[in-house]
């Protein structure tokens, strides 16, 4: 038997390499003990699978190491030891209803072995595609399967490689963006951390297609296992012949490197990533000329997400035309989301495109966390925008989602509930766009500072008539005014939350509260003397003294020295502290 | 606290192999730059002018690009260097009430390093662990699920820890 504990980062987190430690102390040679990545459900970490070859016979959850003894046990025969620990039927569901293409390995095979990528028809579709089809084909099938970028902004994979194919260069560079900043987001580490190869492959396949020689995978700094990982797998491909010169013997050569980004959010933008592998401050380019055109070291160049690369082997091993069987009309195949925030079940969830977003939040997510009420989610981080309870409808696919106001993104999917304040929201995401606005252009540095300040006072209540249109106004001379994506989807959470939750800003602007209660400076204590029974536990709680009152009897809150801190109302037994 | 500024002369010598590898190869300057704060903690000023003079280039362009970044930090960061997870899950789960424990309990805020130097606070984009939100990762030790409680207590033990040596 084999127990295979699941090390993401997240696992890690949550515990996973305590629990293997101590499963290592007591093994011996009752099972083979090995790691896998991240299977996405990030609610049940760590996870513990047992299996028999390739037959999981038990996926045991929210493990500690002093679960050890039972697992042990159970793999010396004691078929009842796990049962306590063992996945419910109900969270099962949560993969089963799930169609995994860019995620189908992720924490099933060890991604520190290149040999379990093999022996799951790993490298087969880069020897398909190498010694079977000529680089226009590869574009082609490419074209079948509707493939189109994974980082958001949908455009079309095989037009990027054909254009950078067709461009005129001696040497073209092929690059992968795995800078993934949206706050909330976090497909592409899960794909690098579980499954390296599976994005080496699909970049090899790439550089064949336009003809580079060259490739490079941008990676954050934040994410240390992520390239510690994919650093080891490219040194195996590198051992094994899958990368360098004249690759399973073919004339294709194409060597690999990975550059760490060191934390710009604006590098996410191709031109400014560029400039950053360039050694230079990351700020964009003026397009045209295309990175296809005149990219890296101003040579041809192709950049494509870590997720697009994901779908490519599978693409080539089952056909475009397999591919494109799934999704809509307009958006085709799988998209993963990192589903997270106020929800129940939080994680990573790919599904065919054209789904609805209840499908992913209610059916897959286990709705609202505490059985709270759905008030929004955010889709597509600071460049995107918070998508209402009315819409939850609405079926994932670039255009429909864009239709809100919103974007599809990266696949950040962060589910909000009543108590999130919506002003405050947008006032955190421009609080984001504006230290990370790169300085570039006038509107996007000085628009988006401009609206934070509004937003800082509308929040503390300070708000005053006229602040939404002038709001308003800025958001869209931020779009028009500004060179890069960054710039012209920054007003994005302001102009969503403007649209949909209007309410919400005339509520702090004209009455000076905070629907959600949320907003601290907009709030105010008091004591239900009805309800409170003199306990005095809220006045020894009290940071400052603001609650006076004598045992048995209704205490009372001085407003003026009150902090608003909130330990009153958390520690009241008898619900009678009033926030309004 | 120590003086930390540019009068203070820092040992040269340690990057020179990072130098001998990279300061002839095109676009290296952030690779550079990351090195030597792998080597020294931070990036003293004395060093970026080092760099800029064998790269053969401006000290302006390279404090362009040390300022431009947020991995890179320009003074001695504490003992234990808290990463405050500000991502969109943490901000949703309590974020904030994370920050203000950490006040309450090292009297610290964003960039901010305690007398004793051994905590230094800064706020990050996103740790990408956003289902354990709210997080902080201390060194290379990632905590979930914080409460302020939790938070305080984590503090405490690392304290307790470095104390006792």
């Amino acid at each position: 038997m084999r127990i295979v504990v699941g090390e993401g980062s997240c696992g890690i987190a949550a515990g996973a390499a305590k629990v293997y430690s101590a499963l290592e102390a007591q093994v011996g040679t009752s099972a083979e003990l090995t790691v896998t990545g991240c299977i996405g459900m990030c609610f049940l970490e760590p996870i513990v699978d047992i299996y028999d070859g390739k037959t999981l016979l038990k996926r045991l959850v929210k493990i500690q190491p002093s679960d050890a003894d039972k697992i042990i046990d159970f793999v010396n025969g004691n078929a009842d030891a796990v049962a306590d620990i063992e996945i419910s039927d109900d969270d099962k569901a949560f993969l089963d209803k799930q169609t995994r293409i860019a995620l189908r390995h992720c924490g099933i095979i060890n991604p520190e072995k290149i040999d379990e990528y093999t022996a799951e028809d790993g490298y087969q579709a880069l020897k398909k595609v190498l010694t079977t089809m000529t680089p226009e084909e590869v574009i082609e099938e490419i074209k079948v399967s509707g493939l189109a970028g994974r980082g958001g902004a949908g455009f079309p994979t095989w037009f990027k490689w054909n254009a950078a194919r067709q461009s005129q260069g001696d040497y073209k560079y092929l690059i992968c963006n795995a800078d993934e900043g949206d706050p909330g987001a976090f497909m592409d580490r899960a794909v690098i951390e579980s499954d390296p190869h599976n994005l080496i492959e699909g970049m090899l396949i790439g550089a064949y297609a336009i003809g580079a020689k060259e490739a490079v995978v941008y990676v954050r700094a934040e994410y240390p296992l992520a390239i510690e990982r994919l650093t080891n797998a490219i040194a195996q491909a590198e051992e094994k012949g899958y990368l360098g010169d004249n690759i399973l013997g073919t004339s294709f050569s194409c060597k690999m490197r990975i550059k760490a980004g060191a934390g710009a959010f604006v590098c996410g933008e191709e031109t400014a990533l560029i400039e950053s592998l360039q050694g230079e401050r990351g700020m964009p380019r003026l397009k045209p000329p295309f990175p296809a055109q005149s990219g890296y070291w101003y040579k041809p160049s192709n950049i494509n997400n870590v997720e697009t690369f994901a779908n490519v082997s599978w693409i080539m091993l089952n056909g475009g035309a397999a591919f494109s069987t799934m999704g809509t009309e307009s958006s085709k195949g799988t998209k993963v989301f990192a589903l997270t925030g106020k929800i129940k079940k939080g994680g990573l969830v790919e599904i065919p495109m054209g789904k609805t977003l209840r499908d992913v939040i209610f059916d897959i997510g286990g709705g609202i966390k505490n059985d709270a009420e759905f008030k929004a989610v955010q889709m597509g981080g600071p460049s995107g925008g918070c998508i209402p309870a009315h819409l939850l409808d609405t079926v994932i696919d670039y255009k429909a989602l864009g239709a809100t106001g919103a974007i599809m993104g990266s696949g950040g999917m962060v589910v909000m509930d009543e108590s999130t304040c919506m002003v405050s929201m947008a006032q955190f995401f421009l609080d984001f766009t504006a230290k990370e606005s790169c300085g570039k252009c006038i509107h996007c540095r000085i628009g988006t500072k401009r609206m934070l300040e509004i937003l800082n006072r509308i929040v503390k209540g300070e708000g005053k008539e006229g602040d939404i249109e002038l709001l308003e106004e800025l958001c869209y001379s931020i779009k028009d005014g500004a060179l890069c994506g960054l710039g012209q989807t920054a007003p994005n959470p302001v102009l969503t939350t403007i649209k949909y939750f209007r309410n919400e800003y005339e509520a702090h602007i004209n009455e000076k509260k905070c629907p959600a209660k949320a907003c601290v400076d907009l709030l105010t204590y008091s004591i239900d003397a009805d309800k409170c029974k003199g306990c005095t536990l809220c006045a020894k709680k009290c940071p400052v003294n603001a609650i006076s009152g004598t045992v048995k009897n209704p205490h009372s809150i001085d407003a003026d020295k009150c902090i608003k801190c909130g330990a009153c109302h958390n520690n009241c037994r008898f619900g009678a502290v009033v926030v309004d | 606290m120590a003086c930390d500024c540019s009068c203070k002369k820092s040992d040269l010598s340690l990057i020179e192999n990072v130098l001998a590898k990279y300061a002839d190869v095109d676009g290296s300057l952030i690779t550079i730059l990351q090195n030597a704060q792998e080597i020294y903690g931070y990036l003293p000023v004395d060093v970026l002018y080092h760099i800029a003079e064998r790269i053969g280039s401006t000290p302006a362009k390279v404090m362009g690009v040390a300022t431009f970044y947020s991995q890179f930090r320009l003074k001695p960061v504490g003992k234990y260097l808290i990463m405050l997870c500000q991502g969109t899950a943490c901000h949703v789960n309590g974020s904030q009430r994370i920050e203000q424990a950490i006040y309450d309990e090292l009297g610290i805020s964003d960039g901010e390093t305690t007398n004793d130097g051994l905590f230094t606070l800064k706020n990050v984009a996103c740790l990408g662990c956003c289902s354990l939100s709210p997080v902080m990762m201390i060194n290379d030790e990632t905590y979930g699920r914080l409460t302020p409680d939790k938070a305080k207590e984590i503090l405490r033990n690392l304290r307790k820890e470095a104390e006792e040596g």
